[in-house]
């Protein structure tokens, strides 16, 4: 943990420095947000005259006049165009890829469809890709060791499972609970890995704020929606057209309100979410700002306390709002397939 | 910064592709190779300490059972034990009382048996007595008469009747 602090400090605070130093004066917002956004290139520092050292990801584009473009990110580098395409700079579209005409102006209302593996996909496909090893390995053992007690990685790993299983699914669901199973463990470990690596600042793929994405977090949500719907029975579409116990001049009122409410519980999970692993990271760094904002090093022991104490509660939400999501999406399937009240 | 505040809760196109992609594919994965085998592994195992639980349970169950079928048994064998001693007892008892209530009535039929002997002996010497002593009185008397008495007639009646009034049994 401490560990993970003084590398929050080392990495970031390095950054501030340079960049501060290249460039006269310190923005914290843009600074913050700039972390928090999503990227085409993935940062690693900057050097003292000014230049980045980042990894450059794959762009894919694709228009209809142009068709599909796949090229690396460094062709875009430092405002630079290419095949027609550039990032903008500044304005409303700052940070999006925008095709430029041949005149040299920035065509704004035809925006190239941009499924460039960003930051927060890179950091999304890692994640997957050490949730699958971990799980994968770990059914293996099962596989092995049959059904004799856990041992190495299982020990570790099943009362997660058990923990969801038992304290998420069989409450909330009951005897349907093994339908969901595999839906509500992939969402808890989706998130959960997301979220821990997303605390940990250096090095890539480390660090990219993927649950802090509205789109990853608009995506999971989705899922709950869809599966939600899906399993819905009689009873639940009765609730929503035709609530028993409600007289008939209500009907109009009453069905706009159960088809919002349908809307606005994966709503919530999405903005739940994405704000609580944004307000995190937005925290954390804004106590690292606060060492460049004084512009002393006096105040750095403050902020380590702080980050470190942030650090502590990030951990914790990581949990918890796996856990949330999670409980949520079980409670939220759970209306949609009970019998009757 | 409200702008770039903007673009952040503005879901772009192409993570939410890749995040369909990346998830469906994590899902998918994930459900078939390895929630799959490991869920049904941890639920057999469930099932399998759940049964070993109930089936120690049984046996427990069955050990008292047994427990008190033995105790059951052996209180019986007891019982029937006790029984069997009383009723031997009883027998006996009744055996020897038996042979001895036979064995006074047997000495009571001997003594009774030897007491009419004896009566009866007693009875043929006093009547041999009898005739001795008639002979002999006849004998005196004759021989004090000088006379020959006949043992017969009137002297021979005369002779009984003295002899009856003599009670033998009164010496």
């Amino acid at each position: 943990m401490l560990l993970l602090a003084g590398t929050t400090i080392s990495v970031f605070g390095q950054e501030v420095k340079e960049k501060t130093e290249s460039e006269g004066k310190f923005d914290a917002s843009t600074f913050i947000l700039d972390h928090i956004a999503d990227s085409h290139e993935w940062h690693i520092l900057t050097k003292k005259n000014g230049d980045n050292v980042e990894i450059y990801l794959p762009v894919i584009l694709y228009s209809k006049e142009k068709g599909l473009d796949i090229f690396s990110s460094k062709k875009l580098a430092d405002g630079n165009e290419y095949k027609g395409y550039k990032i903008e700079e500044e304005g409303d579209l700052q940070g999006k890829i925008v095709s430029v005409n041949k005149e040299g102006t920035v065509d704004e209302k035809n925006l190239p469809l941009d499924l460039s593996m960003t930051k927060a996909v890179i950091g999304m496909l890692s994640a997957a890709i050490i949730g699958l090893l971990l799980f994968l390995s770990l059914s293996r053992s099962y596989r092995k060791s049959g059904i004799s007690h856990p041992k190495g990685i299982q020990s570790f790993l099943e009362p997660v499972i058990l923990f969801v299983r038992d304290d998420i699914a069989i409450p909330n669901l009951g005897h349907k609970y093994e339908k969901y199973m595999p839906y509500l463990l992939t969402a808890f470990f989706f998130i959960l890995i997301n979220n821990l690596m997303g605390l940990i600042p250096f090095p890539p793929p480390f660090g990219a704020n993927v649950t802090g994405n509205i789109a990853v977090t608009f995506v999971m949500a989705t899922c709950t929606f869809l599966i939600t719907q899906f399993s819905g029975n009689k009873t639940y579409w009765k609730h929503i057209f035709a609530a028993p116990g409600v007289p008939f001049w209500l009907l109009p009122i009453m069905i706009p309100v159960e088809i919002i409410g349908l809307f606005s519980k994966p709503f919530a999970l999405m903005i739940r979410l994405f704000a609580n692993i944004t307000a995190g990271h937005i925290i954390v760094l804004s106590l690292i700002c606060l060492i460049f904002i004084f512009n002393s090093l006096s105040i750095a022991p403050v902020s380590i306390l702080f980050v470190i104490f942030m650090d502590f509660l990030e951990l914790l939400v990581a949990f918890l709002q796996a856990y949330i999501f999670t409980l949520l999406s079980a409670l939220f399937i759970s209306m949609a397939v009970q019998e009757n009240h | 910064m409200i702008l770039l505040a903007n673009n952040l809760v503005t879901p772009g196109v192409g993570t939410i592709f890749w995040s369909v992609l990346i998830f469906i594919l994590f899902l998918l994965i994930l459900s078939k190779f390895a929630w799959k085998p490991i869920l049904s592994a941890v639920k057999a195992r469930d099932e399998m300490i759940k049964g070993s639980l109930e089936s120690a349970a049984k046996a427990r169950e069955e050990m008292l059972k047994l427990q008190s079928d033995n105790e059951t048994i052996l209180r019986k064998a007891r019982e029937e034990r006790e029984g069997i001693l009383k009723e031997a007892r009883e027998v006996r008892d009744k055996l020897i009382s038996e042979a001895k209530g036979k064995a006074t009535e047997e000495a009571d039929k001997l003594i009774e048996k030897a007491r009419t002997g004896i009566e009866n002996e007693k009875l043929k010497a006093l009547s041999e007595i009898h005739e001795q002593v008639a002979t002999l009185s006849v004998d005196i008397a004759s021989k004090l008469l000088g006379e020959k008495l006949k043992p017969s007639g009137k002297q021979a009646k005369l002779i009984d009747n003295y002899l009856k009034e003599i009670d033998f049994n009164k010496n």
